[in-house]
């Protein structure tokens, strides 16, 4: 069978695993043409190190970047500004060349996986 | 060093209520073809008489982040004075094939697009160092692309100020309304960069969100 393969890491995997480590997998899993969603997602700081890491590995023929859809944040209280730490919401990642945005509202996503 | 960085980070903004700078750096940033250096040289124009790039139908024409210090901003007798960081669009892909439909054969695509992933690295590393950002997107498109989401995000985890310049808005289908409820936490002040329109809105704006 045909497909795009896809893996589900979930929200207890994603905790146990150091930044680096969990966009590193992201990464390679990404540039072998698979689609990863992440139960909990990114924080801001580590979406913002993934398309770093990613424009360091554009080798413009193979891998031309990533596709990365996500909901904002919620607004956080004062409180949790202060003592905790900033949670991101379930993500999908994939190639670019694969994965393509169709339509992002605040709680819907719709994305378009090309076999 | 991390631990301090850290710090900074999780309680700057309750040191800021207290120790004012005398000059703060704005960084200006957006994806690519949002209008950012088209803002940045309406900015320094206006207050300097001088400009800090050329703009460009072309994406990533800018591809080094670019400071132009001490511009000085006077509102309702107001004064700021900030120094501002034009910055290279922000992107999740870059695809030389793009630039090829510009005219350019594939050697020149392929050099402008291995610049392009640098400045957006140059861009990133930025965040670190800025005290604000205006955040400009083009009310014509989607708001809710991964760029604009990151850059909101970082700004609120390092409790930085934002303000969101909805630029374009002398385009027949600029919709302000669809940035401000994609990001309704946040100031949005609607602009024509390039004509100029509502520019004093954004400049009272910025003294009250930078000032």
């Amino acid at each position: 069978m045909e497909g795009v393969q896809m893996h589900l890491i979930s929200k207890e995997m994603l905790e146990k695993m150091p930044s680096m480590e969990k966009l590193r997998m992201i990464l390679d899993n990404v540039k072998e043409g698979k689609i990863v969603v992440l139960e909990t997602g990114l924080t801001p700081e580590e979406e913002a190190k993934l398309i770093e890491m990613t424009m360091l590995e554009i080798d413009h023929e193979n891998f031309i970047g990533i596709e990365v859809e996500s909901y904002p944040v919620k607004e956080r209280s004062v409180f949790s500004k202060l003592f905790g730490k900033p949670k991101g919401r379930l993500t999908v990642i994939g190639p670019a060349n694969r994965l393509k945005t169709l339509e992002k509202q605040a709680d819907v996503i719709k994305a378009l996986v090309q076999v | 060093m991390g631990l301090m960085l850290a710090i900074r980070k999780r309680f700057g903004f309750i040191l800021k209520l207290f120790f004012k700078k005398d000059k703060m750096r704005i960084g200006i940033y957006g994806p690519p073809n949002a209008g950012k250096t088209t803002l940045a040289n309406r900015i320094l124009r206006d207050w300097t008489g001088d400009v800090i790039g050329s703009p460009s139908d072309v994406p990533h024409e800018t591809r080094r982040a670019k400071l132009r210090e001490g511009v000085k901003i006077e509102v309702d007798g107001k004064s700021l004075t900030i120094d501002i960081v034009d910055t290279p669009g922000l992107a999740t892909k870059i695809d030389f094939h793009e630039f090829l439909k510009y005219g350019m054969d594939e050697e020149e695509a392929k050099r402008r697009a291995k610049e392009a992933t640098e400045g957006v690295i140059e861009a990133i590393k930025w965040l670190d160092d800025l005290d604000g950002v205006l955040l400009v997107m083009d009310a014509t498109e989607d708001p809710f692309t991964q760029v604009n989401v990151t850059i909101v995000g970082n700004m609120e985890a390092r409790n930085l100020p934002l303000l969101i310049v909805a630029n374009k808005i002398d385009l027949p289908n600029a919709s302000p309304a669809r940035i401000k409820s994609a990001f309704p936490q946040h100031p949005v002040v609607p602009i024509s960069a390039l004509k100029g329109i509502n520019i004093d809105s954004l400049y009272k704006a910025m003294a009250e969100r930078f000032g």
